[in-house]
């Protein structure tokens, strides 16, 4: 007969776990913490994602209406006429009451339209898919360079503390925290643009060399937050009793900091990778006006620049979208790091 | 003497601190015989925890040697150390704590079979852990749990399982009950012993807890600021406490009984700095008795009775009253 999956006997409990469906026991029943709490708890939070973004969309609607300059006026150029101009508002519904026009723009939201976009007149979503992708790369590249460089920069400041190179790192760190994105952007491309020709001046989409510039200057921030946290987390569990329990097991010292201290130094790693994540996202309006790379970033700056209301709530609701997306996965990675942790998802 | 399992001669362990160098344990000698407990107790910060860590090389001594069957440890290299750790495991005060809080039960007793390639197959191993936590009454359901999910007791069982799981010939128990409920100690004290006449374990048993140390060690030794100030078979030193120290501490212990209560020796005074000190007997500025000579000049342990050694100047004085 099978036997159905959650049904262990205490005595088989060892020889059914398997990574991933690992079943608990408690007080002699089982109790699968996993799969159905974790969903449970998801989907909450994408629940509570919602008033958050049209909180976002009220607060910038907002904004923009109330900045001097008229899209009208924008759109149609100096030489108009104000009964022109006066025409096209009442189209646009630019006359009517802010909050009339707020409602009616989320009443479109809701339905998946995110209106038109004032100078190119095709539809908001086109225009942000066509360049999401870009920044996403960007992100993503700039991510792993920073988490790959802080990691171990982290760590061996901590293993090695108050030597040569953990000041050597931690200088390095604040140093990358001080720079402004705008400035170490532009040092890169005079270095290693300009002078040494390595790489193109400005970011290319489609080639490896061409990412390299953005992602670093990009990362590089990030990078140095990450190291100084991982590095200020490891020294505090290296101190735990548990790392002394594993040296007194005989583990060697390099197992004692990969095994045991470092996946348990990673909580506030994680959290700072992930806000830093939806920093990137950010982060990327500068970096990409920089490198003149084609995402989503510079084309928010180039819509405030144009008064481009739509176009610049779009790009607002992908970035909070994408930020409250991160933020999620780091909370549920939190049950992956520590087991304390996922026993409390309710 | 007989069969000697654990020889610690002269061993000290300072640490610099701001303020100077901090005694944590100066000039420890003891021996212990195997399948034996050496009960160590003392007050809090007497430097009997360092002692343990010391002998087991988990803190490196300052001076000293310690011989396991008469080989030095304190000389062996960190890869000779590491091997060496498979005769000679540590139970913890702190089972929470001392444990991996992202690692199950199994994994944390299974790793040092592992480590040391002490069984290679993993079902086998699988088997052995599951053998392990039945030796310390462990329910093999706990197989895949936490420790943060069990109680005090069961995570002081897991650390057992943990420490047996290399069959090792000497164990340091740090404390190992101190966290526990009244309850549960009891239990966990005599699975400690049932475990040593099994497998002939041999035992430091450090404890701030002499009601525990008389019932379950061989040997006591007492210590004070970092040094053994008295050491003897454990009936005697419960029969003949010489040491004003020792004394005090016996006369602490409470008895269940209306009528036979003992007068209490009230300690007064603070305990001394471990930091810089001076050149005289280390109790003597709490010590009932205590002269000049006391504050000039600092005793070693001498031999008063087979086995009973002492490190008093006036111990005729405190012999008087005997308690």
């Amino acid at each position: 007969m099978l036997r159905k999956p959650g049904a262990l006997f205490p005595s088989a409990a060892g020889r059914k776990r398997r990574a991933g469906t690992r079943s608990l026991f408690q007080n002699g029943s089982q109790v699968e913490i996993g799969s159905e709490n974790v969903l449970k708890y998801i989907g909450k939070r994408l629940l509570a994602m919602i008033p958050v973004v049209l909180g976002v969309t009220l607060i910038v609607y907002c904004i923009m209406s109330l900045a001097p300059g008229d899209p009208a006026r924008t759109i149609l150029g100096e030489q108009a006429t104000e009964e022109q101009v006066q025409a096209l508002r009442d189209e646009m519904g630019l006359n009517d009451p802010l909050l009339v026009q707020y409602v009616r723009y989320v009443w479109k939201l809701l339905h998946g339209d995110f209106g038109t976009s004032y100078s190119s007149r095709i539809d908001v979503s086109k225009e942000i898919w066509s360049r999401f992708p870009n920044t996403i790369k960007l992100a993503l590249v700039a991510s792993l360079v920073s988490v790959i460089f802080a990691l171990p920069l982290g760590i061996v400041a901590a293993v090695k503390q108050n030597t040569f190179f953990d000041s050597a790192s931690m200088f390095f760190a604040i140093i990358g925290i001080s720079c402004p994105t705008f400035w170490f952007g532009l040092i890169l491309i005079l270095v290693f643009a300009v002078h040494l020709k390595w790489f193109p001046v400005s970011g290319q989409v489609d080639t490896l060399k061409g990412i390299i510039l953005p992602a670093v200057t990009l990362g590089f921030n990030s990078m140095a937050a990450m190291a100084r946290v991982t590095r200020s987390s490891m020294l505090e569990v290296i101190r735990q009793d548990y790392i002394r329990t594993a040296r007194a097991k005989g583990v060697s010292n390099r197992n004692v900091i990969l095994q045991h201290a470092v996946p348990n130094a990673m909580i506030p790693t994680v959290t700072v990778i992930g806000l830093r994540i939806g920093g990137l996202l950010a982060g990327a309006v500068i970096c990409e006006t920089v490198f003149a790379w084609p995402g989503i970033g510079r084309l928010l700056v180039q819509s405030i620049m144009s008064r481009n209301t739509p176009v610049v709530l779009g790009c607002i609701i992908i970035f909070s979208i994408c930020f409250s997306l991160v933020n999620l996965i780091v909370d549920i990675l939190y049950a992956f790091i520590d087991p304390r942790i996922k026993s409390q998802y309710q | 003497m007989a069969d000697v399992l654990l020889e610690v001669k002269h061993v000290k362990k300072y640490f610099h601190t701001p303020k100077g160098l901090l005694h944590a344990v100066d000039d420890v000698s003891f021996s212990i015989e195997r399948g034996k407990t050496l009960g160590v107790v003392g007050e809090s910060g007497c430097g009997k925890s360092t002692t343990g860590r010391v002998v087991l090389r988990l803190l490196e001594p300052t001076e000293g040697s310690i011989l396991m069957e008469g080989q030095d440890i304190a000389g062996l290299s960190e890869s000779q150390m590491r091997s060496k750790r498979r005769e000679m495991q540590m139970i913890f005060q702190d089972p929470l704590a001392s444990l991996d809080p992202r690692k199950t039960v199994g994994q944390i007793i299974e790793e040092p079979l592992r480590i040391h390639n002490i069984i290679s197959g993993a079902k086998e191993r699988q088997n052995r852990v599951l053998e392990l936590m039945e030796t310390v009454g462990l329910a093999r359901r706990y197989y895949s749990t936490y420790p943060h999910e069990l109680d005090g007791g069961r995570r002081q069982r897991i650390g057992i399982a943990r420490a047996l799981s290399m069959n090792p010939k000497f164990i340091v128990c740090d404390e190992p009950v101190s966290a526990l409920d009244v309850s549960i100690q009891a239990q966990i004290l005599n699975l400690l012993e049932d475990l040593q006449k099994q497998m002939g374990l041999t035992y430091m048993f450090i404890t701030h807890d002499l009601s525990v140390v008389h019932h379950f060690s061989d040997n006591i030794a007492v210590m004070y600021l970092g040094r053994i100030i008295e050491m003897a078979p454990s009936d005697e030193l419960f029969a003949h406490p010489t040491h004003p120290y020792t004394q005090a501490l016996l006369s602490a212990i409470p008895v269940p009984s209306l009528e036979n209560r003992r007068e209490r020796i009230i300690l007064k005074g603070e305990i001394t700095s471990p930091i810089n000190l001076p050149k005289a007997c280390r109790f003597a500025s709490r010590c009932l008795y205590a002269t000049e000579r006391c504050f000039g000049e600092e005793p070693e342990l001498t031999e008063i009775a087979p086995g009973h050694q002492v490190a008093c100047f006036r111990q005729d004085k405190a012999d008087a009253k005997t308690v």
